[in-house]
């Protein structure tokens, strides 16, 4: 099917979601607006107005009731999904560079850049789900990681347990109660990990580097069961649910852009086989690198954003799920 | 595969070494026994001495009678009649051993002049006679077997930074590397035009290797060799070097190196079965330096496709012809011809080289001579411009007989180029054209037919400029890019020139050639026939932002057999485009022997920007691409001509059938066999995914049953959701008066 391109943005995008029932999809640009939209369609629902700065990330609970998003103003904002209004507002001495709602959408991660002076600290904040604008001010847990600073980081099936990617490359994984390291990988990346997304079930996840490769690592030990090795830095990965396909995404830097060709900068969206480690196939697309990929829960459709400002939906098509390139075999999700 | 015999690290030139190695001075080089000396006593020996040093002074090489050394018989006390002379350099001893052996000391006395070294050489000589020993046959491996190979395949060699490989090229599953060879420090690798050779181009000079273990079969001293062109038949070779031959003093001399003669020439012909150095050639006199500075124009010496003679121009003067293996001027005198401007052989068809070889098989019988048909003589055909009064002219003339065969007078001309068919049927000889202002340019194509009674001339003229022109091999058609784009004068970055491309085919009702189609507004620059006719390729090389390739045939709809009668009515209905692809960067387009594949490379030789190489079949399929940084050449292995008579041919084509189920069947268990390799890889892997997940689900699932709640989202159900869309396709407001 052709595409859905999303005109909503007019800087590049940082990061999409897709909210668990996948009806809905969550984008948020450097141009401080968070848009949703209707998945199927493109159809803008409407914007999340209020940050100052270029807003890094969101993620929305479960139940698609609190969308939460964090940006280069200091701020950290819980929004009602449904109103579009601002519920509750924390300040950091700095920017904040992800956040991610643990399974029951009552605890919130975040993790603030280290600058100025400031380390980079992991806060784990309650939320109070029942009156949203009644949060606590201060942080239920607070840790600054020691070593190379954390880049991105997602809770895990075990409580107070999250897994985080460093800009050293490290993959570790963290006791918030206590901000003791359970384990790491130092050498999971050679370069900062850009991107991590769980599985369905959150028992591993996949993290994209700026080293070119992405893994597939167990969230329990951080043990690395699949490497995808590319030719170009990846900003984004991101898994196929019902299908053994993982989607990479990446290109050029951006600020070399501009010296080379459109067909050097590889800014596809790469398909690899989960188990297989090859690769399957590429969608063309973006004019500028990608910065993050998002795939549909049901494994119907994917998103892209891209530094070009664009986000690019595409449904698959039916013959993506007819095909069976490698016969009869079929992994497990 | 065959292993490499060679020791790979360093490649043998310790021959080459030992011959141009420097000999250094041994103490008694510089020492010469003279006999014939007068026997004397004691009283004279101060006259002698004196005497001698005197004579030898006088011969130009002065010594003191300080270094003379008498010997005395001490039962006598006279003296032995010989004395040593030590001198200076060993250079004045062998100036004295020249001038002074058997030199005249007196009436009686004759000087006899030995090396002190030689006597003790040939006084510890073995005198017994020892049969050489018989050296032991080694049997010669067979040049070209590798196209004996059981699956048909063709060979090509690849070149990335420092590294060859010789691959073999089939089915995906056949791709293998045939020989990954150690050589160190080339320049490039070049097959020769049969394939039986491949050579690499050292410091030190030419190394040819061939066979299936890729042993060195010759080697070519020709130091700093930058270019070289093999004769079409194999038997000789042309080397190159921007920097003339130096001969070092001491250097060893030998059919296979350069002699003191052959100081400051630039070229060398070399005779490829022996070794033997043929004939060196100078290039830099006789052209001015600004001209060979400007363009040199290689192969500089041009073969006749027999190897019978190579023929060089000198630009304005003449034609010099050589004659093989002597490489003596033929007939001894060139061909002098007034303002010649550039030449080339005919080419032998395949029928010529038949009626060749069986003249040179009815020669040592005697008796069949006069029954094999006289192969024909070589031709060739050169151009002169306009000068003063007359008209630029192309001629035809035969060799050796030297007669004139066709004349025909151009006007207008500014350049000519001469272009032959392969099978030697057709010469187009294609003039650019000025008006009379000389302002514009246009073009002529001057068609010789070559087959028939007074090479008849037919006359294409085309009013744009004609960048390329390419004759079908083996067949009756040709393919010409014109250009009426502004720009064609002065490339420049960025510029893509617009060209036209054009088939054109002999119409035999009317026996002229006639335009099957033109292909309006391309980026291509460049034609690349399938060496066996029939499809082509209009390639854009060389050009950063485009690089199209279009694979066409020419024989759509017409099978092999019912080509030559028949579908006249249907004049260009055959022509179809088979398959458009694109490979970024390309340089150089190369076809297979065999006309089934097509290899694109882009060389870091040009641009630096995803090298590599891709091969394609030729309805524009990719097969394989490589993507190798730093990249530099892919050549085909040529193959010789086949050597199945006409008939044969014929037989097997009509019995395709037959062999193509063999063939079938072969595919079809191969790809069974292969597929069941990679089955079971990809079930193991798929396995062990499973088996982790099952665990990893297995303990999720129990803390879910602890734990309770949270699956309840998991699974949701799914919901239509049906949207309306209604659009407004056109408004219309009546208004309706009641009245």
């Amino acid at each position: 099917m052709r595409p859905i391109l999303l005109q909503g943005h007019e800087r590049s995008l940082t990061q999409i979601k897709f909210n668990l029932e996948g009806d809905l999809l969550f984008s948020c640009s450097k141009d401080h607006i968070i848009n949703v939209w209707f998945a199927h369609n493109g159809e803008r629902l409407g914007t999340y107005d209020g940050h100052n700065g270029s807003v890094w990330t969101v993620d929305v609970d479960y139940e698609t009731k609190y969308l939460v998003s964090g940006s280069a103003d200091n701020e950290l904002r819980l929004w009602s999904v449904q109103t579009g209004k601002c519920l509750y507002t924390w300040e950091f001495p700095t920017a904040v560079k992800r956040v991610a709602f643990n399974e029951e959408g009552n605890q919130v991660v975040c993790i603030t850049e280290q600058r100025m002076g400031f380390q980079c600290a992991i806060r784990v904040f309650q939320i109070n789900r029942e009156e949203g604008s009644k949060q606590s001010k201060e942080p239920l847990y607070m840790f600054n990681p020691i070593g190379s600073k954390a880049t991105v980081c997602a809770f895990t099936p075990k409580p107070n347990v999250i897994v985080t990617g460093h800009e050293s490359g490290k993959v570790a994984l963290f006791n918030v109660k206590t901000g003791e390291e359970i384990a790491s990988n130092e050498r999971a990346h050679g370069d900062v990990v850009t991107d991590l997304q769980l599985s369905k079930d959150w028992t591993y996840c996949i993290t994209s580097s700026k080293d070119k490769s992405a893994r597939i690592h167990d969230t329990k030990d951080l043990m690395v069961i699949k490497t995808f090795t590319t030719e170009t830095p990846l900003n984004s990965a991101a898994l196929a649910p019902n299908k053994p396909y993982v989607l990479l995404g990446g290109g050029q830097e951006a600020m070399s852009v501009t010296t080379t060709s459109l067909r050097q900068g590889k800014f596809e969206t790469r398909f690899w086989h989960k188990v297989f480690e090859e690769e399957v196939g590429r969608v063309k697309g973006h004019f500028g690198p990608i910065n993050t990929i998002a795939v549909h829960p049901a494994g119907i459709s994917y998103a892209s954003g891209g530094e070009d400002g664009f986000v690019r939906v595409h449904h698959f098509d039916d013959s993506y799920f007819k095909a069976k390139p490698y016969g009869e075999l079929e992994p497990a999700d | 595969m065959p292993e490499t015999l060679v020791d790979p690290d360093n490649i043998d030139y310790s021959d080459i070494e030992a011959n141009y190695q420097i000999h250094y001075d041994e103490g008694f080089d510089k020492t010469i026994i003279v006999d014939g000396v007068p026997i004397i006593d004691k009283s004279k020996e101060e006259r002698l001495l004196a005497k001698i040093a005197k004579e030898f002074t006088k011969k130009g090489v002065p010594i003191k009678p300080e270094n003379i050394s008498l010997q005395w018989d001490s039962k006598s006390g006279k003296s032995k009649g010989f004395v040593f002379v030590d001198f200076r350099t060993v250079d004045d001893a062998n100036l004295a051993l020249a001038t002074l052996h058997d030199h005249p000391f007196d009436a009686k006395h004759t000087f006899k002049l030995n090396k002190f070294t030689d006597i003790e050489k040939y006084a510890n000589m073995d005198e017994t006679y020892v049969e050489p020993k018989e050296e032991e046959y080694t049997h010669r491996e067979h040049l070209r077997a590798w196209l004996a190979d059981p699956q048909g395949r063709d060979q090509y060699v690849t070149y990335r930074g420092e590294e060859v490989n010789i691959h073999w090229h089939g089915k995906p599953s056949q791709c293998e590397v045939a020989h990954k060879p150690d050589w160190k420090d080339f320049l490039y690798v070049a097959w020769s035009p049969l394939g039986t050779y491949i050579a690499t181009l050292h410091r030190q000079g030419v190394r040819l290797w061939s066979g299936p273990s890729w042993k060195p079969q010759q080697r070519f001293a020709h130091p700093f060799v930058k270019l070289i062109d093999f004769s079409p038949c194999e038997n000789y070779l042309v080397t190159w070097s921007n920097e003339p031959i130096v001969v070092p003093e001491g250097a060893v001399q030998g059919p296979q190196y350069f002699s003191p003669e052959d100081e400051g020439n630039n070229i060398a012909v070399w005779d490829i079965k022996s070794g033997h150095l043929l004939r060196t050639f100078s290039t830099s006199n006789e052209t001015d330096v600004q001209a060979t500075k400007k363009h040199m124009p290689w192969p500089m010496l041009k073969w006749s496709p027999d190897d019978k003679f190579v023929a060089r121009v000198t630009p304005g003067q003449m034609i010099n012809v050589y004659e093989l293996p002597s490489m003596y001027l033929q007939g001894k005198k060139s061909l002098k011809i007034e303002g010649v401007f550039d030449f080339e052989w005919c080419p032998l068809g395949d029928k010529d080289k038949e009626d060749v070889e069986t003249e040179s098989k009815a020669i040592p019988n005697g008796t069949g001579s006069r029954v094999a048909k006289k192969a024909k003589e070589n031709m060739l055909v050169y151009w002169t411009p306009e000068v003063a009064n007359q008209p630029a002219r192309v001629t035809l003339l035969s060799f050796p007989s030297r007669t004139i065969l066709r004349q025909k007078n151009l006007f207008n001309v500014t350049e000519c180029k001469l272009f032959w068919q392969n099978q030697g049927d057709f010469l187009c000889v294609k003039v650019d054209r000025h008006t009379k202002t000389k302002k514009s340019i246009f073009c002529n194509l001057e068609i010789f037919r070559m087959r028939e009674k007074d090479f008849p001339v037919e006359v294409i003229e085309l009013k744009d400029s004609v960048m390329d022109f390419s004759w079908e091999p083996k067949g009756e058609r040709f393919a010409i890019i014109s250009s009426s784009d502004p720009n064609i004068g002065n490339p420049g970055p960025g510029i893509t020139i617009k060209t036209d491309v054009s088939f054109y085919q002999l119409d035999h009702s009317k026996n002229d050639f006639k335009p099957l189609r033109t292909l309006p507004t391309r980026t291509t620059n460049a034609i690349r026939w399938s060496p066996r006719g029939r499809h082509a390729v209009l390639a854009t090389v060389g050009s950063s932002s485009k690089s199209e390739l279009e694979f066409w045939d020419l024989d759509f709809h017409s099978e092999d057999v019912g080509r030559k009668d028949g579908q006249k009515d249907d004049w260009n209905s055959s022509l179809q485009l088979l398959g458009t692809a694109d490979h970024y960067g390309v340089t150089d387009v190369e076809w297979d022997p065999s006309g089934r594949y097509l290899a694109t490379s882009a060389s870091a030789w040009q641009h630096t920007l995803e090298n590599g190489y891709a091969i394609w079949d030729f309805r524009g399929q990719e097969l394989t691409k490589q993507l190798q940084d730093r990249f530099k050449q892919f050549i085909w292995r040529p193959r010789p001509r086949s050597l199945l008579a006409k008939e044969q041919q014929k037989q097997i084509r009509k019995n395709l059938r037959e062999y193509s189920r063999k063939f079938d069947e072969e595919d079809a268990t191969e790809e069974s066999n292969v597929s069941a390799e990679l089955l079971a890889l990809r079930k193991r892997l798929v396995d062990e995914w499973n088996a982790w997940r099952t665990l990893r689900k297995k303990e999720c699932s129990d803390e879910h049953v602890q734990k309770g709640n949270r699956q309840a989202h998991g699974t949701e159900e799914k919901e239509e959701i049906e949207v309306w869309v209604d659009e407004v396709i056109e408004q219309t407001e009546e208004e309706i008066v009641i009245e």
